[in-house]
């Protein structure tokens, strides 16, 4: 670990003026769950760390219009065992609970979740985020058992880490971000980035910029699940994970949202699936052909042909799961 | 001279019950300190400089900027320009400092230049790894080309099973104080009695000036013996920081890397065997790697277990890689030559159309011990109910919830090691018995207090045991399953021998000779006339005012019926796997396992359990990933490096093989044999499940689903 200063700010407002240009300048600390062992890894190496701790603002979860706010220092175990959450968004709770272990969920943040960094082995290496060496893929035909089977043309080939993306992004949920120049609100599914050079990162957050809610719209009359399929019940990175919300008219589905996670660089939106189940009803038989269609135009790497196969029942899995078949 | 025999198991009070280990509470409330935890005043931190390549050369090492942070002692080059490095994390050069960041800052510091050099760091296509294999040339006995030319049925198949790390929760390290011409040693170790013999030969200094503490250890699984070269540094780093103590514990990568790891084994196997099943002949390739020195199977272990097959041929191949080396790791070469024949035996016995059950009985005649692994067998069936649940493979119920049964064998040695004791009766009774050894977690301790309570006819807890210092008489490292054979014999003797003395001291008063009296519940008295009798502490008092120290020595050349070798165990896995995900989980493991005379089967059968775990973790998760392009271990951590938590585990039941005939043969070691067949038993009941082998393991969700679509390894 690289010495830094350390900063506990008590407000955003604050909070801001202690971030800088570079994130060498600053780094935002919010469970540590992440952060702390990139720092121990020297993966970052600031000359500041600022904790969220202390900002009240950016805690608790509450009703807000129709649907949620979730502040980005919520908990995961805030989210898991919130009645807010509980009513309306089972696909929140399952996201939470595959993060399989209590001192992660009781120090892990909603924000947190959401900025973390990828696992890929060849990052966490130090072998960089495009992991290239002499302009190749060291991926492309390494050891891509994790990596990813959609978006992955380009030199990203890791996979998006966040638990809570896929079910935001099917949610349609937002995220408020704030600079020193002002606020503005994205789509989660925004939020998310793939990199094409050296230097970008997972988000398109910039240095001097903090996540401080997610709002999530009212999910009355959505159907919601997430899926993961993951090898450990103890404390695992899920393989692949499946979050979907249908929008119902009577039994049938008028619209529905397919997202996958672990599968891209970011959450990916599995459209083909979405539209082939509108004005159906999800049984067995229809599940599976949208697991089928979330599948087509997987472009899996050497050895991660096995992940097409897990979309196919992720998401098969997360319809019978939102209808409660 | 006293009878040493143990006392016969009717009459026996301590020895073979279940008592709790005395450790527990102490470990339980994290108060027992493991050598991690020693921090001796003035203690300053060492860390080390790794090669970050696999394969390269040092050009140039300056450490002139790493001596100047203030708060560093000491800054030593390990590797000198010139060198040739041979595996990343091998190391360059150490450093000591006040605080551990500074320590860390110093390394970093040091300047380095390499030139690197082309790397191997894979051997799992045999056909990639060019002049790096070492064929060990062929072993044939019989006619293998007539056998397979007139069998019934052949089988031919590919296994493979990847290296993987003894992970350590405790890493590998010590704290060493070198100050004159005396070192304090606080090792991390499974050999008290010899490692700083070892650490005294590296710092070419007298053995006796070397001494060794240790109470606990936090794992070694055969990765402990040495001082290595991480000692040898601790030491010098010391000497050269004015002789302050020096903490220096590797980090989880290098622990995983350089620390020691058990070899891969690949294999394609041919069999032949008559229509009934009975095996007629074994031919195997295997090749395998322990890191750049290659390393060493024992393919003549092979088919495992079935071992005389009238026709065998064996070709192995040592391949050298630029990856730190292997160490012994639980039963060397077995699991994996289990699981290589296992699965075979399995493949055929499908190809046959036959219960693997049956094929196993058929050919008990090959193994060499036919009648133990008969009994065993059978009582294995009946605890996991094979003959009702097994089913010819492929679970053809619907649902992507496939279940089935597997079975696996182990063999292993497990004589007792040579040991020392020291046994002193005090005239006030009180009673203490010293030894050189280790308690690795197994309940060695324990096992020692109720062998000497029980020789000296004392409830259990009026022994006071001292072990973990290598100034107490010389016991051997806690390796191969040695040591429970060999403290509890030198023990016996060594009680044994101090009982004599007291005999002797209060004979005459009890108008008996020595030979004439005997220990039982508290008392010395006439043998057949109890009301003849004194207390402990009455008799004790009769010393006056000296002590009884007396040695007891158990030699393995002349174990006096006190241990013996040679112990058999059966597994079988009860899993169901998810076709759809390729996830599989463990319902139940049973094991049935001899192992001579058990002094506590509760410590038994945890140690068994610990057995099976390992087991289920080498058989679902467990795999160091290499990567090639790079030379890196890709998952040198506790997040890729997998291993089970409580809830992978599933249910285990263990059955300790207790009859006369095992008791009769003394204590014998059961830390290896444990192990041994559980991967065997998990992957046949995945295979069983899923109606395919999954030919390499781990048994992950890629390669279970590989395997199903007819998909090769990448």
């Amino acid at each position: 670990m690289q010495a830094f200063e350390f900063a506990s700010p008590t407000s955003v407002k604050e909070a801001l003026g202690l971030l800088g240009a570079q994130f060498s300048d600053a780094q935002l600390l919010a469970g540590g769950t992440d952060q702390i062992s990139l720092l121990k890894e020297r993966l970052h190496h600031p000359k500041r760390v600022v904790s969220l701790r202390n900002v009240k603002e950016l805690h608790g979860i509450k009703k807000t219009g129709g649907g949620i706010r979730i502040g980005a220092m919520a908990t995961v175990d805030e989210v898991m065992e919130s009645s807010l959450v509980r009513a309306e968004y089972p696909s929140l709770v399952q996201a939470a609970r595959g993060i399989a272990s209590p001192q992660i969920r009781n120090m892990g943040t909603m924000g947190g979740d959401l900025c973390q960094r990828t696992r890929c082995w060849y990052y966490r290496n130090h072998l960089g985020l495009l992991a290239m060496k002499d302009g190749k893929s060291l991926v492309a035909e390494g050891q891509n058992e994790y990596h990813a089977i959609f978006g992955n043309s380009g030199p990203a080939k890791f996979v998006s880490a966040s638990s809570f993306g896929p079910a935001l992004v099917a949610l349609g949920a937002t995220v408020t971000v704030v600079s020193p120049s002002g606020s503005r609100s994205m789509k989660v599914a925004d939020l998310f980035h793939t990199p094409k050079e050296r230097g970008e990162r997972e988000t398109v957050l910039k240095s001097n910029e903090i996540i401080t809610e997610i709002l999530v719209p009212s999910a009355r009359g959505v159907k919601n699940a997430t899926y993961e399929v993951r090898q450990k019940q103890a404390l695992d990175w899920p393989l692949v994970a499946a979050s979907v919300a249908l929008t119902m008219k009577g039994n049938s589905v008028g619209s529905a949202m397919v997202v996958l996670g672990h599968v891209a660089p970011t959450p990916h939106m599995a459209s083909a699936a979405a539209s082939m189940l509108s004005g159906k009803s999800i049984t067995e038989d229809v599940a599976a052909q949208a697991g089928a269609a979330a599948a087509q135009g997987a472009t899996p790497l050497s050895g991660n042909t096995y992940k097409v196969d897990l979309v196919k029942v992720a998401v098969k899995r997360a319809l019978l799961a939102a209808v409660g078949a | 001279m006293p009878d040493y025999k143990y006392p016969p198991m009717e009459s026996r009070k301590l020895m073979g019950r279940r008592i709790s280990r005395v450790d527990g509470p102490q470990k339980a409330a994290g108060k027992a300190k493991y050598n991690s935890d020693v921090r001796p005043a003035g203690t300053v931190h060492g860390a080390i400089l790794h090669s970050p390549h696999a394969h390269c050369r040092i050009k140039s090492i300056d450490t002139a900027d790493a001596q100047k942070i203030a708060g560093v002692t000491a800054v030593r080059v390990i590797a000198k320009p010139g060198t040739e490095i041979q595996w990343t994390n091998q190391e360059i050069a150490s450093v000591a400092a006040r605080t551990e960041e500074i320590a860390r800052d110093a390394v970093r510091a040091i300047k380095v230049e390499y030139e690197i050099l082309p790397h191997l760091v894979r051997e799992d296509r045999l056909d990639k790894v060019g002049s790096r294999a070492k064929p060990a040339g062929e072993v044939v006995t019989g006619d293998p080309e007539e056998a397979f030319k007139m069998a019934d049925v052949t089988h031919e198949g590919d296994y493979g099973i990847p290296v993987i790390t003894h992970c350590c929760l405790e890493p590998h390290g010590q704290t060493v104080a070198w100050s004159g011409d005396k070192v304090e040693f606080w090792p991390s170790t499974q050999n008290v009695s010899a490692v700083g013999d070892d650490l005294a030969k590296g710092l070419e200094i007298p053995a006796a000036n070397v001494h060794t503490h240790m109470d606990y250890i936090g794992g070694g699984f055969g990765s402990k013996f040495q001082s290595d070269l991480w000692g040898q540094e601790a030491a010098r780093l010391s000497k050269e920081s004015g002789g302050k103590p020096v903490k220096l514990y590797l980090d989880r990568a290098p622990e995983l890397t350089i620390a020691g790891v058990r070899p891969s084994v690949y294999a394609k196997v041919k069999l032949a065997a008559k229509k009934d099943g009975t095996l007629v002949a074994w031919d195997s390739l295997t090749w395998m790697t322990g890191g750049f020195g290659g390393g060493g199977l024992n393919a003549d272990l092979l088919p495992y277990v079935f071992r005389n097959v009238p026709n065998r041929r064996i070709n192995h191949t040592a391949v050298s890689v630029n990856s730190g080396g292997s160490r012994a790791w639980r039963a060397p070469n077995h699991p994996q030559v289990s699981y290589v024949t296992c699965a075979a035996l399995e493949d055929l016995a499908a190809k046959l159309d036959m219960d693997p059950y049956d094929l196993f009985m058929k050919n008990l005649e090959l193994t060499a011990r036919p009648e133990v692994y008969k009994s065993q067998l059978s009582q294995a069936a009946d605890m996991i109910g094979w003959k009702k649940n097994w089913h010819p493979r492929g679970d053809k119920t619907k649902g992507p919830i496939k279940r089935g049964l597997g079975l696996g064998i182990g063999t292993w040695g497990g004589a007792g090691h040579a040991s020392q004791c020291r046994a002193k009766i005090h005239p006030d009774g009180s009673v203490e018995v010293e030894l050189g050894t280790q308690d690795l977690g197994t309940g060695t301790r324990t096992v020692i207090m109720q062998v000497a309570a029980e020789t000296l006819g004392l409830p259990f807890n009026a022994v006071k045991l001292t072990i973990g210092d290598n100034s107490l008489p010389r016991s051997g490292a806690s390796g191969g399953s040695t040591t429970v054979g060999g403290v509890s014999a030198s023990t016996r003797i060594a009680t044994s021998n101090a009982l004599e003395k007291l005999f002797e001291a209060v004979a005459p008063g009890l108008g008996s000779d020595k030979d004439g009296l005997e220990a039982v519940d508290g008392k010395i008295q006439v043998k057949g006339n109890p009301s003849k009798s004194l207390t402990w502490k009455q008799a004790c008092a009769k010393l006056g005012v000296t002590t009884i120290s007396e040695e007891g020595r158990h030699d393995p050349r002349n174990p006096r019926g006190l241990s013996t070798l040679g112990v058999g165990g059966i597994q079988m896995a009860d899993v169901s796997v998810d076709v759809e995900t390729g996830v599989v989980r463990i319902n139940k493991v049973v094991a049935v396992q001899d192992v001579g005379l058990v002094v506590n089967p509760k410590l038994a059968d945890s140690q068994v359990h610990g057995g099976i775990i390992m087991g289920v973790c080498g058989a679902l998760m467990e795999e160091r990933v290499m990567d090639e392009m790079s030379g890196k271990c890709l998952n040198a951590d506790m997040e890729f490096y997998k291993l089970a938590g409580i809830a992978d585990i599933g249910e285990i039941e263990v059955k300790m093989d207790i009859t006369p005939d095992h008791d009769s043969r003394g204590v014998i070691g059961l830390g290896e044999p444990s192990t041994i067949p559980t991967i065997a038993a998990i992957a046949n009941a995945a295979a069983n499940a899923i109606g395919v082998r999954v030919p390499t393991l781990p048994l992950t969700p890629r390669n279970v689903l590989d395997a199903l679509a007819g998909r090769r390894m990448a």
